[in-house]
């Protein structure tokens, strides 16, 4: 397997995979989500027609994952959300875990449309255009028994992994304890939010309690007690938005270093086969004179594309991973300085209610 | 510092200085119009406080905070001269000295006395602060009081530095107390006791007694009292439980300091982002403390407000002394009755004894009578007096009450306007800090 020229979608002049549309309703067993693909028939010529719509489930995401795994070992193939989720834990039919897997779906495929290699691979299309995958998938189950028997590696020992992959290895060792760290602060945070929160609704009832004793502070009082009320809706909203949009990110993240190390694993052991080969075949040569085979020459094309196609990964990796942990972040400040603007408002305008009486008593006192 | 003080600061209206001290002239003095109360003739501030040590009553050496009191006759601050301020320095002995003289002189005055003992280090800047702060509002408000102001011991207190504890033990006001039995109060388990200065000859009564006939005004103020001491204390203890929360989200995100900083070590073009957002972050985190801190103040302001139903106990206390006073009476009545005409009304031991046993000597019994009949007489002077009294108490603490809760009214207005304007620094502070994190991130 040679490496593909990059065609990213876009560069061609297409259009890139639309988004996926809203899911199924929850009450709907199992889970869909409707695959929308708009595209102009003529520069797109694996796909037959101008549009498609088909229905998936989680499987056949799984399934996609796999067929791309195993027809390019050599690529770093984007992680899916968790397949299996605790029933209990977690209510698999409430919005927001529904909204939380679409989005991470939603972000598995348009990865993958975006490479300028997986983008192209004929599973991808079937992904997208089959109206009934479970036939493909049938078949699909058969050849992939046949495929998988030759990516055996007879677990081959490696000696030395290049100084350049040890970094990569190391890199992701110390990123995903980060990104650990970060996942435990942020649990953290909403925690304590969430007790403040119980602590404040109680404060204002207090105001609110207040009101009755009172004649003039009744106003002041009561709007103390809605700026209150306020707040805490703001804080609510925050919080929501933390666990929602912020932890998802964070955890596929993890998902994808996982993967990402599976695959120098796999550039690692097919270094490792060919370093055992040429040695058995140098010895033999050593003994009778015979050619190098050509397993071996094969074997040594594969390690060398197996490197270049990581490397290629990593890097738009790296990238990828800048923009994404850019929005991620400055979505999470974005969303703070909403929090405490909504509660600025609030707290303003009652400044203005309370001040506007103050003078008024003024005034009147001097009449 | 203040020796000639006294002539230029306090105000030429002699009128003030001819009213006496002691509270049964006073009367007049409710009448008096807002206008030549001292704190319009006066401009006072705390302005400072220092530390300073010496040797105490039992000549051991001992640190102690002392304040600056500055005053400007309020016409020259009004004419535009700008006069440097009279000033001199009190102990917060001597403010509390002054306080206890002037809720003795003074019994119907329910407002100006509520103040709080903070108990704390006192040593600890920010204790000493809120300290002024609570001390300079507490002569602000008894200068603001049309009868309290006109007081020569607090004049002397404001003016002249030597002396003045000498003059207030001289008015003889701790006698007085004596008789006016100061409470003990435990109610209010978190609260210091109010007790009265050192002086073991005061008597207690516990806060137990009950009244039979009260006054219905006063039952009203009674109650509206209890309300407001519920809420505020309800109100103070909800927002400390939510500073304690709100300061745990802030330093939590003082982690994000440390891991961002340890990320941009691994890290190439998103290692100065990242870096510079974590000292952002662990700013976030610090920022809680001036914010809580300046909370208290508020919370301060809310605590006086605690006080107030204890003092209404003192009228509960006249009512209790009338009531016990009548019941007094009649009973002597009801013995000379006895022993008059032989007719028993009412069950007693004495009288019992006396059919079983015999009754006494005519000559005893003649002694007898006759001192039950000057006692009776005294009795007499004592129940009326104590009649008056107690509806003087009333009307003169129902005046004050409604002063008081137009000052309250004022009060607690300013106080939720500052704490607004506390919360908006907050916010405003918030989004500083995000904003700033935020470029950072922008820059990864």
């Amino acid at each position: 397997m040679s490496v593909g020229t990059p065609r990213g979608l876009a560069s061609s002049g297409q259009k890139p995979i639309a988004e996926i549309l809203h899911p199924l309703s929850a009450a709907e067993e199992p889970l869909s989500v409707t695959v929308n693909l708009g595209g102009d028939k003529t520069t797109r010529v694996e796909f037959d027609l101008p549009e498609y719509c088909v229905r998936r489930r989680y499987q056949d995401f799984d399934w996609l994952r796999i067929k791309l795994e195993d027809s390019q070992p050599t690529h770093l193939i984007p992680p899916l959300p968790e397949k299996f989720v605790m029933k209990g834990v977690v209510d698999r039919f409430s919005e927001e875990f529904v909204e939380t897997r679409m989005k991470a779906l939603d972000k598995f495929l348009k990865r993958i449309a975006d490479h300028p290699v997986l983008s192209f691979n004929p599973h991808l299309n079937a992904f997208l255009t089959a109206k009934d995958l479970n036939k493909r998938q049938v078949l699909a189950l058969l050849t992939k028994v046949g495929e998988s028997v030759k990516h055996v590696a007879g677990g081959y020992k490696l000696r030395a992994r290049p100084a350049e992959f040890c970094a990569m290895g190391e890199y992701l060792d110390t990123f995903t304890q980060k990104l650990g760290t970060i996942d435990r602060i942020a649990q953290r945070i909403l925690k304590e939010q969430s007790e403040y929160l119980t602590e404040l609704r109680e404060y204002g009832t207090v105001y609110s309690s207040w009101v009755g004793l009172e004649e003039e502070l009744r106003r002041p009082l009561e709007g103390v007690a809605g700026c209150v009320t306020t707040c805490c809706a703001a804080l609510e909203d925050l919080g929501e938005n933390m666990s929602q949009d912020f932890l998802p990110v964070l955890r596929e993240y993890v998902l994808y270093v996982e993967s990402m190390k599976n695959v120098l694993r796999k550039r690692d052991q097919s270094q490792a086969e060919y370093e055992a080969r040429l040695e058995a075949a140098i010895l033999r040569k050593q003994e009778d004179r015979t050619p190098m085979p050509v397993e071996v020459e094969k074997c040594q094309d594969k390690v060398e594309c197996f490197n270049a196609d990581l490397k290629a990964d990593w890097e738009r990796w790296q990238s990828n991973k800048r923009q994404d942990f850019k929005q991620l972040l400055t979505g999470m400040a974005d969303k703070n300085i909403n929090h405490y603007e909504k509660c600025q408002v609030a707290w303003e305008s009652l400044i203005t209610l309370l001040q506007d009486k103050q003078t008024e008593d003024k005034t009147s006192e001097t009449n | 510092m203040a020796e000639d003080g006294r002539d230029e600061s306090v105000a030429t209206d002699d009128e003030s200085d001819n009213t006496a001290a002691d509270g049964s002239n006073s009367l007049n003095n409710t009448m008096v119009e807002e206008g030549s109360t001292l704190v319009r003739r006066m401009e006072i501030c705390v302005a400072e406080a220092e530390k300073r040590s010496g040797k105490n009553a039992v000549n051991m050496q001992e640190t102690f905070t002392v304040y600056l009191i500055e005053t400007r006759p309020m016409d020259a601050v009004a004419e535009g001269r700008n006069p440097a301020p009279d000033s001199l320095w009190r102990r917060y002995s001597e403010f509390e000295l002054l306080r206890n003289y002037l809720l003795v002189t003074y019994p119907y005055i329910v407002a100006e006395f509520v103040w709080h003992k903070l108990s704390a280090d006192n040593m600890d800047p920010d204790f000493v602060e809120r300290r002024r702060i609570g001390l300079e509002n507490f002569l602000l408000r008894v200068a603001s009081h049309p009868v309290l102001s006109n007081d020569k011991i607090l004049h002397h207190f404001l003016t002249e530095e030597h002396g003045w504890k000498e003059v207030v033990y001289e008015t003889g006001f701790q006698a007085k107390a004596m008789l006016t039995h100061i409470l003990v109060f435990t109610k209010l388990d978190q609260l210091p006791m109010l007790l009265f200065q050192a002086d073991s000859r005061i008597r207690a009564l516990s806060a137990t007694f009950r009244v039979r006939n009260p006054d219905k005004r006063f039952m009203e103020m009674k109650h509206y009292s209890d309300e407001l001491q519920s809420h505020t204390s309800q109100l103070l203890r909800a927002r400390a439980r939510v500073a304690d929360r709100l300061y745990g989200v802030y330093k939590v995100h003082g982690n994000y300091g440390r891991v961002f900083s340890e990320w941009s070590a691994i890290e190439k073009e998103m290692g100065d982002g990242l870096q510079s957002a974590g000292h952002h972050m662990d700013a976030y985190a610090a920022s809680i403390d001036d914010i809580l801190e300046e909370e208290e103040h508020y919370a301060d302001q809310l605590k006086e407000y605690l006080f107030y139903a204890e003092a209404l106990r003192k009228h509960e206390l006249t009512q209790f002394e009338f009531e016990m006073a009548s019941q007094d009476l009649i009973s002597k009545k009801q013995q000379h009755e006895e022993l008059t005409t032989g007719i028993v009304r009412t069950f007693s031991f004495k009288g019992m004894t006396n059919k079983l046993f015999g009754q006494e000597a005519p000559v005893q019994r003649e002694a007898r009578i006759k001192l039950l009949e000057e006692l009776i007489a005294e009795g007499e002077d004592s129940v009326k007096e104590k009649r008056v009294e107690c509806k003087e108490h009333v009307e003169r603490a129902w005046v004050d009450m409604q002063r008081f809760k137009e000052q309250k009214d004022k009060d607690l207005r300013e106080a939720l306007i500052n704490y607004a304007v506390m919360q908006i620094s907050m916010c405003k502070k918030g989004i500083q800090m995000w904003s700033n994190a935020k470029e950072c991130f922008l820059k990864m």
